[in-house]
């Protein structure tokens, strides 16, 4: 597309027959000319040119769109996994008792984890299976709110790397003392409390001492109210056995820890024992999310192959209706090659101008659905690129034959107005 | 020196039976000179046209344009002839509508490759030519039809081309638009452009220093 250079340039003005013509007269247009050529069209069709690059746009939209909520959505959980650390483990009995109900582990079982190479904290707790926590003693019995009591020690905080909402966590003594999980003090109606606020448990008044955080990987301690081992066996009939045990490990030996777990909880009878690591769920949830991500990006796909038709399908319209323009520039000089990059340039400004309002717009749901679910907005730079350089692709393959057929057309052809 | 010269050159168009729109034309034209071809509607004066300013090849005979035989060269080399060496003006003006008057002639040295700056003056000084350099800026939408032609004329002339054709160049204008556009074409001739005029009209004919009359595709005189 360069120009013959500034020789050509000096006869621009002489002209005359005597020259033989050829000398440097070649037929060339420059690259700077093809934009404002190009957009010609565009310009002086403007509605019909925003609807077009608006198919385009929409494709590109929702493929924008689908990639930068994944993303965030993922990188949400992927945030809550890396904070609730993937490295801690929960063990059972396997054998079921029912719905909510946990079958007791031996008592050995806590002290003989502590011991396995590569654990970092141990916390026993016990479920009373035939207990429940009421805001008083007129409460029905069978009103029991789904909320059941916990035997624990202090060390259930620090392994879970729970905290405290008010209050405090006390877990010594055999004091009627209690400490309830998120939901337990929600559910109660007690979201503020003194010294004088008690719950009725286990046929005894017990006083609220503290309210934990939510756990969002075990939910079980948020429905529980939670006692010290002392005050259940004085009170409540606690034998010392556990029925839930939660196991930090080193983040590096998760699956060996896990491998050691049920023979050391009970030698006697490994396989009543299950472990289980609590953020597996969320990790699933991850791979949920990305594959229906798949689903909605070939949607986009689609859009977007309507839209280029779209394009398509406006340019060789233009085509046809300009088939004066094309006689007229064949006759000032345009190759038939001049005459396709010009229909190929306004086709792929077209698809750019699509393509850069699909990134904003898919950008803009993005930011919007991410804000409005509390995550961090997050575009991968792969799907600004991509979906710019797919929507260039498109707008290519749309023009290519419109520009073919104005390029083929005969300047006689073009020029014949009937 | 001669501009163009048709040597028994003859166009026949495929059909059944075929069509034979210009049966063996010999002319030649020479520098400095105004042509009129003058013919009714049918007589084969567009085909001719075409044949002339290479826009066309002819089936048989030889067109040989501004010093270049036009059934040597190819379609590209065609195309820098037209670039450099022939100016058309056409019955419908072919304007850019959404374009200024300045942008439209500057088009005629668009497929040259030269600087848009440089585009820009040469249209300036041909608008000033065809006396519309007080319409440089104006968009060719909003002028006059006779003014409309002559931008048309003044893209024709931009790049001072061997020889400039004019189709029916007063077709669609009134008389008094009529007079105006001939008068600015004979100035032109005066200042040494050679001009080849196609026409149905006597009136249009008479403004022109030779004649030739054609019918049925050939040179009656």
């Amino acid at each position: 597309m360069s120009g013959p250079g500034e020789a050509g340039t000096t006869s621009l003005i002489v002209g005359g027959v005597d020259r033989g013509g050829s000398r440097g007269e070649r037929s060339s247009l420059r690259a700077a000319d093809l934009l404002p050529i190009g957009t010609l069209g565009l310009r002086s069709r403007r509605t019909r040119a925003a609807l077009s690059a608006l198919g385009i746009a929409i494709g590109i939209a929702s493929m924008v769109a689908v990639l930068g909520v994944t993303r965030s959505s993922e990188s949400h959980l992927l945030a809550q996994l890396d904070k609730l650390g993937t490295n801690l483990l929960t063990v059972v009995n396997g054998s079921s008792l029912g719905a909510n109900a946990e079958a007791e582990l031996p008592v050995t079982a806590a002290p003989m984890i502590g011991r396995v190479d590569g654990v970092l904290g141990v916390a026993p707790t016990a479920q009373l299976g035939t207990l429940h926590v009421y805001r008083n003693d007129r409460v029905p019995s069978g009103q029991t709110g789904g909320l059941a009591v916990r035997v624990c020690d202090s060390s259930l905080l620090a392994t879970l790397q729970g905290s405290v909402l008010s209050g405090r966590f006390d877990m010594s003594g055999p004091y009627p003392v209690t400490v309830l999980g998120h939901d337990t003090a929600v559910t109660l109606g007690i979201d503020r409390f003194d010294a004088g606020t008690r719950v009725w448990l286990g046929g005894h008044w017990f006083t609220v001492a503290g309210i934990l955080n939510s756990f969002p990987l075990e939910p079980e301690i948020d429905r529980s109210a939670l006692v010290s081992a002392d005050a259940a066996t004085k009170l409540l009939g606690y034998d010392g056995h556990p029925s839930r045990i939660y196991v930090r490990t080193d983040p590096d030996r998760v699956q060996e820890v896990a491998n050691l777990l049920a023979p050391t909880a009970n030698p006697d009878n490994p396989f009543q024992v299950k472990a289980s690591l609590p953020s597996d769920a969320l990790t699933a949830q991850v791979a949920v999310k990305q594959s229906a991500g798949a689903l909605f990006l070939g949607l986009g796909a689609i859009a977007l192959l309507v839209g280029a038709i779209g394009i398509a399908n406006v340019m060789v319209v233009s085509v046809l209706e300009r088939r004066s323009e094309i006689g007229l520039r064949r006759t000032l000089g345009a190759t038939r090659g001049h005459v396709a990059a010009q229909f190929l340039t306004e086709s792929l400004v077209l698809s750019t101008l699509g393509g850069v309002g699909g990134v904003l717009i898919g950008s803009a749901v993005t930011a919007g659905m991410a804000v409005n679910r509390g995550w961090d907005v997050l575009i991968p730079p792969q799907a600004i690129w991509g979906g710019l350089g797919v929507a260039l692709v498109a707008g290519a393959i749309a023009g290519l034959y419109p520009a073919l057929r104005a390029a083929r057309m005969s300047p006689t052809d073009a020029l014949r107005t009937t | 020196m001669a501009v163009l010269e048709l040597r028994t050159v003859r166009k026949t168009y495929p059909g059944e039976p075929p069509v034979e729109s210009v049966r063996g034309i010999s002319l030649t034209v020479q520098e400095g000179e105004m042509l009129a071809v003058r013919g009714s509607s049918g007589s084969g004066k567009s085909t001719l046209l075409h044949l002339m300013a290479g826009l066309d090849r002819p089936t048989s005979g030889s067109v040989r344009l501004a010093g270049r035989l036009v059934e040597g060269l190819s379609d590209r080399e065609l195309a820098g002839l037209r670039a450099w060496r022939v100016g058309v003006v056409f019955q419908q003006f072919f304007l850019l509508e959404a374009l200024t008057a300045q942008e439209n002639v500057a088009s005629g040295l668009l497929y040259r490759g030269i600087p848009a700056r440089r585009r820009r003056e040469a249209a300036d000084e041909a608008l000033d030519r065809v006396g519309l350099g007080h319409r440089i800026r104006h968009r060719v939408g909003k002028l006059s039809g006779g003014e409309r032609q002559r931008v048309a004329i003044a893209r024709a002339v931009v790049g001072r081309p061997a020889i400039v054709f004019a189709d029916e160049p007063t077709g669609n204008l009134d008389s008094a638009n009529e007079a105006e556009i001939l008068a600015v074409m004979r100035g032109l001739n005066e200042s040494g452009t050679t001009l080849v005029v196609i026409t149905h009209e006597q009136r249009v004919a008479d403004a022109c220093g030779r004649r030739i009359e054609l019918r049925d595709g050939m040179v009656v005189s």
